[in-house]
């Protein structure tokens, strides 16, 4: 036992010796976090690093494995301890807080000018809070309707393009006529109701969320945020078209009714192709369809994947210089391949790869210019208010616990409340 | 007779039942971790995979160091229940066999420190580890995993103690044995079943724990299991779940082993008859 303990003691030490951090007078060290979690994503991310490395020997990059659970707390107590990444990957609704709260560096003033005038504006809106802009916005990923090809044929529907979509209305009528004993025409995935809700509902001209003239944000629940919730309800409650079944569920969770042929469409973050790609049964066919419209056509709200520097990083021109090099329009397309997800880059979009029919590239591509940044995106008080009553209200919404006067009087009456107390 | 009979097949029958309840997450586990993903998007998924494959291993493996990960967490774990032995086993023996005020507050204190959830102390902890130079080491880690895990060890062992009875301690100093041979000879063999279950109790507590690993390791080389599986899952909480669960069931072994070694010390009943009551 006291051997034991003894060598134990002499391990445990010479594991435990301080970081790396940064050398003076020798080469600069920049930690890099990366959320990438694919197979193909993390080999992305690896080799460019490494071709950075090899270019660049005076600015070593450090690849440091993230990961989406948990990212908040781990990069709140390493900010507060000083001791966060250089260099941090992350999504830009998880940016407001990092960026008011002083952790990350405003890079208006560090950004190449080709960088800026590469990705548009209505994406760099998604990592500006107040006047500075906080992150890079590089990947996003519209909703999609991925459907089965082939009960589509036999029940002789319409096929929606980017050009010519459903109206939410039609989308609701295709949906009754895919259904049948043993089967539904759509199954809604919405363990995370608030952000799909409130994603789509930018296509029927819902925003939620109204700027005052005096800067303060308030919750107003219009027709046009109605359109998305009652569709939803109205297809699991009414019409039947939709079980109730998935509505807690994540959208990994409706693939195998899907694959069996017991839901027509899945309604899903561009994304999930790649996991359909590798699950699906031989010969099931299936494809990417745009989400329906509204009056204000698809648009539809997405919070980007973001690269931040650190407020504390001591070599920030060099981190900046290191995210520029990542979004190069061919490396960002290299990002976006791997993880099956759009680049933000109008260079980047132009590549003929991802202008492919196969596996609905495409389909997603055409959709790229209606994406905008999600309706809570800088709203402080947001993640209090989701969790806390938009989250609850949303699901007893469409299990059919409660109407639509009664969530339209959660959002707006209890809603206010809570972003009332971050806006003093 | 054939009564008693009966009752020993029921019992049994309920025996293997409990065992089955408690060990289908494991075999669910390896039944995933051997299929392709064709048939992990089955509805109807089969106990058994149809074209068992060590693929989703072979991934874990080159994708994730699993090998470096569960090395780190063996030595912290390790170093977690020895510490955590070494400091609550003498603590126990004074609070259980001097019952005085001071021992009664120190049982209450122990008590009350479990209540303080990970959130409320995970900042000033971080702090303090940064100024001790222990963020990012394996060390600094053993240290915050036996201070988390001695209250309940040292309230585990102190009730271990109790059950050992004193008039054992007093019959060997009545034969002239010391203090110390008395401890050594006569309550430590006594003691060694809770000694057992506390070093396992902390050893598992510190191979499963996440967030302390999360928050405090920052080098690839120094995470542990539990951080390096989530490594696996990503936005949304959706998984690669074939890698995903290879690895999970790669990382219960060591749990499951460590428990096969230590449990044979677990025997209750040690000391019953002892002394005349």
């Amino acid at each position: 036992m006291r051997t034991l303990a003894k060598v134990l003691a002499v391990l445990l030490l010479l594991a435990g010796c301080s970081s790396p951090g940064h050398r003076d007078g020798g080469p600069v060290t920049l930690r890099f976090q990366s959320l990438a979690w694919q197979q193909e994503s993390v080999a992305a991310n690896k080799e460019l690093v490494r071709e950075w490395n090899a270019g660049h020997p005076d600015v070593k990059v450090e690849y440091v494995q993230g990961s989406w659970d948990s990212v908040h707390d781990q990069l709140l107590t390493s900010f507060e301890g000083g001791e966060a990444p250089d260099v941090v990957h992350d999504a830009s609704d998880d940016l407001a807080d990092f960026a008011y709260g002083g952790y990350l560096a405003d890079l208006t003033g560090l950004l190449p000018a080709r960088l800026r005038s590469d990705i548009p504006p209505g994406s760099w809106r998604t990592a500006t809070f107040g006047h500075g802009v906080y992150g890079v916005p590089f990947l996003q990923e519209p909703r999609v309707l991925i459907a089965n090809a082939d009960l589509l044929r036999a029940a002789k529907v319409r096929v929606p393009t980017p050009r010519h979509p459903w109206s939410w209305a039609e989308f609701r009528e295709v949906a009754k006529r895919l259904s049948g004993p043993g089967r539904y025409g759509v199954a809604w995935p919405l363990k995370e109701p608030v952000s799909a809700t409130l994603n789509l509902s930018l296509s029927a001209g819902g925003r939620l969320f109204h700027r005052g003239a005096d800067g303060k944000v308030t919750v107003r629940f219009t027709e046009g945020d109605a359109v998305v919730p009652r569709t939803v309800h109205d297809q699991v409650a009414v019409d039947h078209s939709a079980p109730a079944s998935t509505l807690g569920s994540g959208g990994s969770d409706t693939l195998p009714g899907f694959f069996a042929g017991r839901y027509a469409m899945v309604p899903l973050g561009f994304s999930y192709r790649q996991q359909i790609a590798q699950q699906a049964p031989e010969g099931f066919h299936w494809q990417v369809l745009p989400a329906p419209a509204g009056a204000e056509g698809l648009t539809q709200g997405v919070s980007p994947q973001t690269l931040s520097v650190s407020a504390d990083c001591p070599h920030k021109k060099e981190a900046v210089a290191f995210i520029d090099f990542l979004l190069r329009p061919e490396n960002m397309v290299r990002l976006a391949l791997g993880d099956w997800m759009l680049p933000t880059g109008t260079q980047a979009l132009k590549d003929p790869a991802l202008h492919a029919a196969g596996n609905g590239w495409a389909t997603g591509t055409a959709l790229a210019s209606r994406l905008r940044p999600a309706p809570a995106q800088s709203v402080r008080g947001y993640p209090e208010w989701k969790d806390k009553v938009a989250t609850p209200a949303y699901q007893e919404y469409y299990s059919g616990a409660i109407g639509l006067p009664e969530l339209r009087g959660r959002l707006e009456r209890d809603g206010n409340l809570v972003l009332a107390r971050y806006q003093r | 007779m054939r009564t008693r009979r009966t009752v020993r097949a029921g019992q049994y029958a309920a025996l293997l039942a409990y065992l089955l309840f408690l060990v289908f997450p494991l075999l669910w586990l390896l039944s995933t971790a051997l299929k392709s993903p064709r048939e992990l998007g089955s509805l109807h998924p089969d106990w058994i995979p149809r074209h068992p494959t060590l693929a989703n291993v072979r991934q874990a493996f080159d994708e994730q160091p699993l090998a470096q990960a569960a090395l780190n967490s063996l030595l912290v774990a390790l170093g977690t229940a020895v510490v955590a032995v070494a400091l609550a086993t003498p603590m126990a023996y004074v609070m259980a066999r001097h019952r005085g005020r001071l021992a009664r507050a120190a049982t209450g204190w122990v008590v009350v420190s479990q209540a303080f959830p990970f959130v409320l102390v995970i900042i000033p902890l971080f702090l303090v580890l940064k100024n001790l130079r222990l963020i990012d080491s394996l060390l600094g880690l053993v240290l915050v995993y036996v201070v988390w895990a001695l209250p309940f060890a040292l309230w585990m062992l102190t009730g271990h103690v109790r059950a050992v009875p004193a008039e054992l301690e007093e019959a060997a100093a009545v034969d002239g044995a010391g203090r110390l041979r008395t401890l050594v000879s006569v309550t430590a063999p006594l003691l060694a079943p809770g000694i057992a279950a506390t070093a396992l109790f902390a050893f598992v507590t510190a191979w499963n724990e996440f967030f302390f690993a999360l928050v405090l390791l920052k080098s690839p080389d120094r995470q542990t299991l539990p951080v390096v599986l989530t490594h696996f899952i990503g936005a949304e909480g959706v998984a690669d779940l074939g890698p995903l669960a290879a690895a999970a069931f790669l990382a219960t072994l060591p749990s499951v082993a460590v428990f096969a070694l230590v449990q044979r010390r677990i025997t209750g009943g040690l000391v019953a008859g002892a002394v005349k009551s």
